[in-house]
């Protein structure tokens, strides 16, 4: 029984140096759930259907700015390479194609490449659409849930175009690429690398360095119609600019949700994707499949719907006063 | 050359920017709701010692920079150049103005600098934290006066000035901290 002891001490020795207990304090974890409560009774109150959608697909998002985790399951007949979902929105649409109705979802989802106090590779996404819905309305009872869950007040609704001229002064829609890079000089914000050439980048700079850190300050600030060229999934409304039906929320400085009025045009999601798959190859980004079952589903008819994805773990956050998403998550990657 | 991806930006971390390199103090990951992701990083230029920002495209790769840090002895000032020896290989290097700096003011023959080379080059040397250095010339502190906290100024061995205590003396050995210029305490031989 004597030998047994020196192992003892190197094994409570091992468990000191290991970090295996949660990063987030166990008060955080139960406000974290009773969240999820709150949520379903939220929607459930409203005659919306919790969904569960795959996390392990054949096909995932082409968007240029979302790494998608490659996988390969190993049993007999099992098809080739699958993708980790970086959301569900490609599977929760073909549900509404299939006549689901209005569907929400609590749902894990995989981004390679980020992390920070904001992010972890592995996120929970609230997820959901309503039919019939256009994003003003969706943004109506984004304002809702936040009020059930973070008990904020009245938000704000500034247009991306009034933004940037309210904070920057400059024409987001019109300004060509060598005006922003001036209005970035301006604000000390410099790029490394390459010299930018697309306006999208300088925006997306000046966004996330600039203007971000300043909204939903005191109460919850939705942006929204963005330029034609972020449209992601968005629907386009011709005029003078063209926009992308698309908005995001923030709540003291976090972007906490993105909300489409969905597009719905069969071929022009393909020419969506086409496009991204193009710029893929040109960047030398990973290729991805394209999802011919989604496009199925659009060609069968997707009903005029508007859906919103709101980072869970930030809401989370947010309810809790943490600062970092560590804070409340049991595991974050670095000791998953 | 060897590359870094923006996913491997730590602090600590040599890269090379604009052909001079740099030592990352700071590295935020940000992202807008969709799109270009970009990591703010804040870093010392190593030649210039400047802090400055800059966003990366995340994703982005950069050269590493080839930057070692070595404990070396400080051998002689050839009235140019301060040549320092590397006590485990015999192999000496020489250090310019710009990368000697304000440790120019602290260090004598024999003292053990750091040296931070670049590719083989001195860019950079920082003399110890306290060095133990004589005064040449301080005038008499006011008898009477030592209690009241007052200081006086001295001038060292080195050439450094600095804030004394009055009941210092010339000829006196002094302790000082090279970080702050301040001084320390009497020393002993």
């Amino acid at each position: 029984m004597v030998a047994a002891r020196p192992a003892r001490t190197a094994g409570a020795a091992v468990a000191q140096a290991v970090d295996w207990r949660p990063s987030a304090p166990l008060s955080h974890l139960r406000r974290r759930a009773e969240l999820a409560i709150t949520v379903r009774a939220f929607f459930t109150a409203r005659g919306v259907l919790e969904v569960e959608t795959p996390l392990l697909a054949a096909a995932t998002a082409t968007d240029l700015h979302l790494a998608s985790v490659r996988c390969r399951l190993e049993a007999p007949g099992a098809p080739g390479a699958l993708w980790l979902q970086t959301s569900p929105e490609l599977h929760m649409k073909r549900l509404l194609a299939a006549g689901s109705g209005a569907i929400f979802q609590l749902a894990r989802a995989v981004r390679g490449g980020e992390a920070g106090p904001l992010h972890n590779p592995e996120l929970t996404l609230l997820e959901w659409y309503r039919p019939g819905f256009d994003h003003h309305a969706l943004m109506d009872e984004v304002e809702e849930l936040l009020a059930a869950t973070l008990g904020t007040g009245r938000a704000q609704r500034l247009s991306y175009g009034q933004l940037f001229a309210d904070h920057l002064g400059v024409d987001a829609h019109h300004a060509d690429s060598e005006q922003l890079a001036a209005v970035a000089g301006r604000q000390g914000l410099e790029v490394a690398g390459a010299p930018v050439e697309d306006r999208d980048t300088w925006l997306q700079l000046l966004m996330s360095g600039r203007i971000e850190p300043l909204l939903g300050r005191g109460r919850p600030t939705f942006v929204y119609d963005y330029p034609a060229s972020q449209a992601a999934l968005a629907r386009l409304r011709a005029g003078e600019p063209p926009v992308a039906e698309r908005f995001e929320v923030y709540v003291e400085g976090v972007e906490l949700a993105n909300g489409f009025h969905e597009l719905a045009d069969a071929a022009e999601q393909e020419g969506r994707f086409l496009a991204d798959l193009a710029e893929r190859r040109r960047r030398g980004l990973p290729e991805v499949p394209l999802d011919r079952r989604l496009l199925a589903a659009l060609e069968h008819g997707l009903p005029d719907c508007a859906g919103v994805a709101l980072g869970f773990d930030r809401l989370a956050m947010l309810a809790t006063g943490a600062s970092a998403i560590e804070e409340v998550l049991a595991f974050p990657v670095a000791r998953a | 050359m060897a590359t870094v991806s923006t996913n491997q930006f730590r602090p600590g971390l040599k890269i090379l920017l604009d052909g001079e390199p740099c030592n990352i103090l700071e590295n935020q990951f940000v992202k807008p709701g969709k799109g270009q992701a970009f990591n703010k990083v804040r870093y010392r230029n190593l030649v210039t010692g400047r802090v400055l920002e800059k966003n990366f495209r995340s994703g982005d790769t950069v050269e590493a920079a080839d930057v070692v840090e070595t404990e070396m002895q400080y051998l002689y000032n050839d009235g140019e150049l301060w040549h320092f020896m590397d006590p485990q290989t015999y192999e000496q290097h020489a250090a310019g103005e710009a990368a000697v700096g304000d440790s120019a003011k602290w260090i004598k023959e024999q003292d053990v600098c750091s040296v931070m080379l670049w590719n083989g080059q001195a860019i950079s040397v920082t003399a110890p934290n306290f060095v133990n250095l004589q005064v040449t010339q301080t005038d008499p502190g006011l008898r009477g006066d030592t209690s009241s906290g007052g200081s006086k100024a001295a001038t060292l061995e080195t050439g450094a000035v600095i804030r004394v205590p009055l009941f210092i003396e010339e000829g006196d050995l002094l302790r000082v901290d090279t970080r702050t210029g301040d001084y320390v305490s009497r020393a002993k031989e």
